[in-house]
């Protein structure tokens, strides 16, 4: 690699990174404003989705959210992925003012995003939907013949849904290899760690067993999560994939970061200003 | 991929190449799902955008779909729950999806998945699809109460935006098939897996209106939905015998039906009988006739008919176990002409 390649790669990382630790905070100030949001489970996911949406990994236009060209990405983790409203806002999927409104009412941002917020595909909210339906989505596309890839963003927790194992098993055997899953595996849910609860023990084995391709990654490690993303999209090789990011729930705050009951815990005001230096 | 034929079922005589072409009716009776599949086996050869998935369930016409048309049919497999999120994923990429499984299996089994994934998100989404329920009532007659379904009508009627259709024979459900294709949102027909006499011998019902007067000219009206039409067109016939008039609507759209032209009909009786293959009293036609009656300010009395009590394992003949329930052919006549003989003493 020459010199003037690794510029580009360092200042393209230092971007990410740089993204990533902006929609921390924002998600931070969205939370501060709304309590009633999901603030543990939005933090493990925000490396995920700077990846997927700063990363070049998906293809999307902010004017035309359901553009036929775009790649479909399937936010199944509901109330997890509040850190999409500062990164959809800052794209131009909908007025930043929206950030200021969330939960409130005439706003469009909810405590659960729906599809009525432009870049959201489908409903959830209630879990383990969004693997099911972006399968359907990956057989209508592979019927049509295109070429457009299919994300799908879960939790760990929310796997526990029987329904996302028969989309498992149905995607394998369609050879669906656009279909792309991602697992925040913050490995907590809402009271208590998973593997205390109904234990995914070597998920990345399971999910070979079902005839998936499967990876993992450092999920807040950005650039990481970057290239594992662009390494399974461009493997279309007749079988599904999946990119469990191990990642920490609370990320970021402390007496939240991978506390049993963190997902239901909301940060004191005055630690949320004092973690981004806006104490009054 | 080679497709083995399905074999030769006992429920169907559906004589391949008997059934429907377009709106042409035949007088013989065939199963209802045979009738419904004909005309969505002709459609997908010329609409590349409609889809079928199942859940393991198979008819005769459907070996012909799948032979035929293998790039746009998908057995999920006995997983009711992905059959559902299959076919909204489906149906957000533009495809016309008709789901086809076993009726209480595709209503219950997996009624969150038909909640969010084509109730809510139809609200947002343009998608057709089209669940095809067979098996309605006590259909499956020696099977037992887990495939005999008389909760169905109840659990769909709760979602706001689901079209639900009964029909009572072959033509009437063949003919549904235009509405379903040609409308957008979320939509339930609820098929009898048994041959029905044929109700409608020279043309199907007028869809617009979601219900059709059989009998006319008494002062009391039997309302009945899918396999209960039957029932109540012998009570009526056999109350006239005795010299009693009763009135007869087949009641098939559940949901769009002309409210407007039902207020007009249903206004000059004095009684009103609803005739349901389901539980009596637990949010079913019964329930949609009260809501209406009371929103319309009917002033008819009103009896309903539908299964007493609860879960039963006995097993016999259709009949039989209708009799046992209080929707028999005798148990409804004795209801019935007491009810005739309170209301107009």
């Amino acid at each position: 690699m020459s010199s003037e390649d690794e510029l580009i790669r360092d200042s393209e990382a230092s971007r990410l990174c740089d993204k990533a630790q902006w929609v921390w905070r924002e998600t931070l100030r969205v939370h501060r404003r709304a309590p009633e949001t999901r603030l543990a489970s939005s933090l493990s996911a925000v490396e995920i989705f700077v990846a997927l949406y700063y990363g070049g990994v998906l293809r999307f236009d902010p004017a035309e959210p359901l553009a036929a060209e775009r790649d479909r990405c399937i936010i199944s983790k509901g109330h997890g992925s509040i850190c999409m409203y500062p990164i959809l806002a800052d794209l131009g999927f909908f007025p930043r003012i929206e950030l200021e409104r969330v939960c409130q009412a005439g706003g469009i941002l909810g405590g659960i995003p729906d599809p009525v917020i432009p870049g959201y595909e489908t409903v959830n909210g209630s879990l383990g939907h969004g693997l099911g339906v972006a399968t359907g989505i990956a057989l209508g596309l592979k019927g049509r013949r295109s070429d457009r890839s299919v994300f799908v963003v879960t939790g760990d927790g929310e796997l526990h849904e029987g329904a996302n194992w028969e989309a498992i098993m149905f995607a394998s055997h369609h050879q669906l290899d656009r279909l792309n899953l991602v697992v925040d595996n913050n490995g907590v849910s809402m009271l208590g760690h998973t593997d205390d609860i109904v234990a995914h023990d070597s998920l990345p084995d399971r999910l070979q067993a079902f005839g998936w391709e499967c990876h993992e990654v450092d999920g807040h490690d950005v650039v990481s999560v970057r290239e594992a993303l662009l390494a399974m999209k461009a493997q279309v090789a007749g079988k599904p994939k999946a990119l469990i990011a191990h990642t920490r729930k609370g990320n970021g705050v402390p007496g939240l970061e991978d506390e049993d009951l963190c997902h239901v815990m909301n940060p004191k005001p005055e630690l949320i200003d004092r973690l981004l230096g806006e104490e009054s | 991929m080679t497709v083995k034929t399905f074999a030769s079922d006992p429920s169907s005589t559906g004589g391949r190449g008997e059934v429907m072409s377009g709106q042409t009716v035949t007088p013989r009776p065939i199963a209802m799902r045979d009738a419904f599949l004909e005309r969505v086996w002709r459609a997908m050869a010329d609409d590349g955008d409609i889809y079928f998935t199942c859940a393991d369930f198979g008819s005769p016409v459907l070996d012909r779909i799948r032979g035929q048309f293998p790039d746009r049919f998908a057995n999920v497999g006995i997983a009711e729950q992905n059959l559902i999120n299959v076919s909204a994923g489906l149906a957000v990429e533009g495809f016309k999806v008709f789901a086809y499984a076993i009726a209480p299996f595709i209503t219950m089994r997996c009624f969150e998945q038909i909640r969010v994934n084509l109730a809510l998100l139809s609200k947002v989404r343009p998608i057709n699809v089209n669940l095809i329920g067979v098996g309605a009532g006590y259909s499956y007659v020696v099977s037992g109460p887990t495939h005999q379904c008389y909760e169905d009508l109840t659990v769909m009627r709760a979602l706001p935006n689901v079209a639900i259709y009964s029909p009572a024979d072959h033509v009437t459900a063949a003919a549904l098939f235009d509405p379903c294709l040609a409308n957008p949102g979320a939509k339930y027909l609820r098929l009898d897996a048994q041959v029905l006499p044929v109700v409608y011998r020279s043309q199907p019902p007028d869809l617009a209106h979601g219900f059709n007067v059989l009998r006319a000219g008494g002062r009391v009206c039997l309302i009945a939905t899918g396999f209960m039409v039957h029932t109540a067109l012998k009570v009526a016939e056999q109350l006239a015998q005795a010299g009693i008039t009763v009135d007869v609507i087949d009641f098939f759209d559940l949901s769009g039906f002309d409210a407007a032209g039902l207020r007009r009909q249903l206004t000059p009786y004095a009684g009103l009988v609803s005739l349901e293959e389901g539980f009596r009293g637990r949010g079913g036609l019964d329930a949609l006739l009260f809501d209406f009656s009371a929103r319309h300010r009917l002033q008819a009395r009103m009896l309903n008919l539908g299964v007493e009590g609860d879960y039963r394992f006995e097993l016999g003949t259709r009949d039989q176990l209708h009799e046992q329930v209080g929707i028999g052919l005798n148990a409804a006549l004795r209801s019935v002409r007491e009810f005739v003989q309170a209301v107009e003493p």
